[in-house]
């Protein structure tokens, strides 16, 4: 026996559908900037001047809310990552390490009512808030907002990728760390203190990048001019002013920064679609003493309380709304309708594609037979992660654009939104797909060949029992990240095509407030449900 | 269907250093073993004949036939691997039904022929069993139970049975025997095992760095003239 898995070094089949997967999200990144360039050309001293220093004061706010919210992130999650670690045996602590997962599952959207359902100005802790401050509760609109919303959802995320950092430090390190009987101090400067610092540069700029392209959290919780970030002024030049001008400098601004920032991550080694991989019950050598055992509990009890107060915050303000009559408002229901359809196609189209690309990459490499790997197949691996550099609101702005030259816009939400979400849900799609399908297609391929179980048969026969488990999972995350999503709906949408995120937006700036609170728990719960069935299928392969 | 004859024309075939050449013919309806050192191309020859791998230059002829440029199910060729030939999830008669039909679409003689060939090889009444409930030694039983459905003139067996015991690989060896006896197709089987050779096959391939060293009845390979190559593997020393 050679050692090599032969592979079917013949003209790989599964190329061609790959393609027409980068092809659609070419022609997605495309269209979009030949929306902006039509404009450019045709206005270029229009677009130029459209910088102006309220331009700059908008982009120097953008960075600067990220860069703070990244600090008052990471670095309270080293701690929070390093008391989870020191305590692996607590009661709670699965139930904390999973509840740290649920801010990336909730829709931002929901997430930050949820934080001005506690800290607003009529907040459930607006009275304990007055009390502390000595004087009446003003709320917390604005950068302070802003920050409050990133960092409840970054410090969870942080917190459980420097957990994940620690867990991959080698056994044998902490065995010999306790036989040398270190004490905490040592540990953490000789074993722990390396591997997050290691770490650290790669999630930082993650946590950076994802607060410099939030949309949703700015738009709500922002205040006016004075808190406003480029995704959110690019919105308002278009659905506000209609000033395609000035939307293009703003879009050209946004993706020179985000794509500087995706270069340091890059260069840093982050993970770019987040998903981490914990060990529940882990087997350790620890031994905190009595006081580093009391500030671990108290920042642990501080962490668990921050991350858990919006989302209780939301339960129970939702649950003081009048549900019965949301329940029978025929506005909800077309929302409630709309959504569904439009989450449901955008799951099945990110599937579709996700599929394609993990198909082609892996009969790529199959038939290479070693040697470097050509182009369509690296495009096939990464190629999705591309599509992040570019923020669905600058896609949605770039097509909005071109279309409205040929049809009316807000006819078009549908497709647009079912198009872009797909193509944003990719990344997460084929981390769901790709170790089934690979470890899948090295057991059957050949097998499959030899026997000419092909195209549709093989789908039917092959690939669907053995990818079902994995599918639907993709398909879920997919399902529910499009359903909470506020991008593009916001630029497309109208009277006519609303989404559950788009009525809840309206309902909220015509400070009906209660109404809100109850849609964002309506909506919380439908794509909580998705993830957690997404999660259970997950463990059901084959 | 009785057998067909193999050739290999001049076939040059590379895996990144390794250049492996090949020019050889079986004979319709013998039985070959292929034999070698780890890494000297065995699997290789094996899959340039099913299709899996592409020769850079020469052809492949079945029957005469230039078989180069078809795709593995289009060959007059069945192929049983070391492991890895049934699909976990689907039952033994769908697993030997595929031989059939490969999108399953099988009429009632093919069931009857199936439910036959399953019989034929020991495993009659585990029509409904996954292979995951079936020892080793059943599992390529029933992959030899789809040879039989399919009946192709030509069968590669790429070290079948290196996973059984003794015991078990004599009685494989058997069925094999009686099977070839009734389908007189052509067998070509890779194996490390001198003794497999002897009481199985009408003629040895032995290889060495990817090129045929000796191409002989099985008997005068190991025999007492054998090739310095052959004694060095066989560790018989001079």
């Amino acid at each position: 026996m050679t050692g090599r898995q032969p592979g079917l070094s013949r003209a790989p089949a599964g190329a061609g559908t790959g393609l027409a997967a980068l092809a659609y999200l070419a022609v997605l990144a495309g269209g979009a900037f030949l929306g902006l360039a039509v404009v450019a050309a045709g206005d270029l001293e229009g677009a130029l001047g459209a910088v102006d220093p309220y331009m700059l004061r908008v982009a120097r706010f953008t960075l600067w809310q990220a860069a703070l919210s990244t600090l008052l992130s990471v670095i309270p999650a080293l701690f929070v990552a390093r008391a989870f670690f020191r305590h692996p045996r607590f009661p709670g602590r699965r139930f904390a390490i999973r509840l740290f997962a649920l801010p990336l599952a909730i829709p931002a959207l929901v997430a930050a009512l949820g934080v001005l359902a506690l800290y607003g100005r009529a907040g459930i802790a607006a009275p304990a808030l007055a009390w502390l401050s000595g004087d009446s509760w003003s709320g917390i609109f604005g950068l302070s907002g802003i920050l409050l919303a990133h960092v409840f959802f970054n410090l969870p995320l942080a917190t459980r990728l420097f957990l994940e950092a620690l867990d991959a430090v080698p056994d044998d390190r902490w065995r010999l760390a306790s036989q040398l009987s270190m004490g905490a101090r040592p540990t953490f400067r000789i074993v722990e203190w390396p591997a997050l610092r290691a770490a650290t540069p790669g999630i930082a700029a993650l946590v950076f990048m994802l607060c410099a392209t939030s949309f949703t959290v700015v738009l709500t919780l922002g205040g006016g001019p004075r808190a406003t970030t480029m995704e959110v002024a690019i919105y308002q030049a278009l659905r506000f002013d209609f000033d395609p001008a000035r939307a293009v400098a703003l879009t050209a601004l946004q993706v020179t920064l985000t794509a500087l920032i995706v270069v340091a991550i890059a260069r840093l080694g982050a993970p770019f679609a987040q998903e981490t991989n914990i060990t529940i019950s882990p087997r350790r050598y620890l031994a905190p003493g009595w006081l580093e055992t009391l500030l671990n509990a108290v920042t642990l009890s501080a962490a668990i309380a921050f991350v858990a107060g919006p989302i209780a915050a939301t339960v129970i303000a939702g649950l003081s709304a009048d549900l019965a009559r949301l329940a029978g408002d025929p506005a909800v229901h077309r929302a409630v309708a709309t959504s569904l359809v439009l989450s449901f196609l955008s799951g099945l189209v990110a599937l579709a594609l996700s599929f394609a690309l993990v198909r082609s990459r892996q009969r790529l490499e199959a038939a290479r037979q070693g040697g470097a790997p050509g182009l369509v197949e690296r495009l096939s691996d990464n190629g999705a992660s591309l599509i992040l550099v570019v923020p669905a609101v600058v896609i949605g702005a770039g097509w909005f654009i071109l279309l409205h030259y040929f049809v009316n816009v807000f006819a078009v939400a549908p497709v647009m939104v079912v198009a872009v979400n797909a193509a944003m849900a990719l990344p997460f799609a084929m981390r769901a797909l790709r170790p089934a399908h690979d470890a899948a297609a090295a057991r059957h391929d050949r097998l499959a060949a030899s026997l000419a179980v092909t195209g549709f048969a093989r789908l039917r026969l092959i690939d669907w029992p053995a990818l079902r488990g994995p599918a639907l999972t993709a398909f879920a995350f997919a399902m529910a990240l499009s359903l909470g999503d506020l991008g593009v709906i916001a630029l497309f949408g109208s009277d006519s095509v609303q989404t559950l995120p788009y009525l809840l937006l309206a309902r909220l700036g015509s400070y009906r407030t209660a109404d809100a609170a109850g849609l964002a728990l309506i909506l919380a719960t439908m794509c909580l449900t998705l993830i957690f069935a997404a999660e259970r299928m997950k463990g059901k392969a084959g | 269907m009785s057998g067909q004859s193999v050739a290999l024309r001049e076939v040059v075939f590379r895996y990144e250093e390794m250049v492996m050449r090949f020019d050889l013919e079986v004979l319709d309806g013998e039985i070959v073993a292929v034999t070698g050192p780890s890494g000297s191309g065995k699997s290789t020859l094996l899959n340039l004949i099913a299709g899996f791998e592409m020769p850079e230059t020469g052809r492949v002829f079945i029957a005469g036939q230039d078989v180069t440029g078809l795709p593995p199910g289009k060959r007059p060729v069945s192929m049983v691997f070391q492991e890895n030939n049934l699909f976990g999830h689907l039952d033994l008669a769908a697993n030997v039904g595929l031989g059939r039909s490969p999108s399953l679409r099988l009429s009632e003689d093919d069931r009857i022929d199936v439910a036959r060939a399953l019989e034929r090889v020991g495993l009659g009444g585990k029509d409904r069993r996954k292979p995951g409930e079936l020892s080793g030694g059943e599992r390529q039983r029933a992959a030899l139970a789809r040879v039989l459905v399919r009946d192709r003139p030509v069968l590669l067996l790429d070290e079948p049975f290196a996973s059984l015991g003794p015991a078990l690989r004599s009685d494989m060896l058997d069925l094999l025997r009686d099977l070839h006896d009734e389908a007189g197709m052509t067998v070509l089987m890779v194996t490390h095992n001198p003794g497999d050779a002897r009481v199985f096959s009408d003629r040895t391939v032995f290889l060495e760095n990817g090129a045929v060293i000796a191409f002989a009845p099985t008997g005068e390979i190991f025999g007492k003239d054998a090739h310095p190559a052959v004694r060095r593997y066989l560790g018989s020393g001079d």
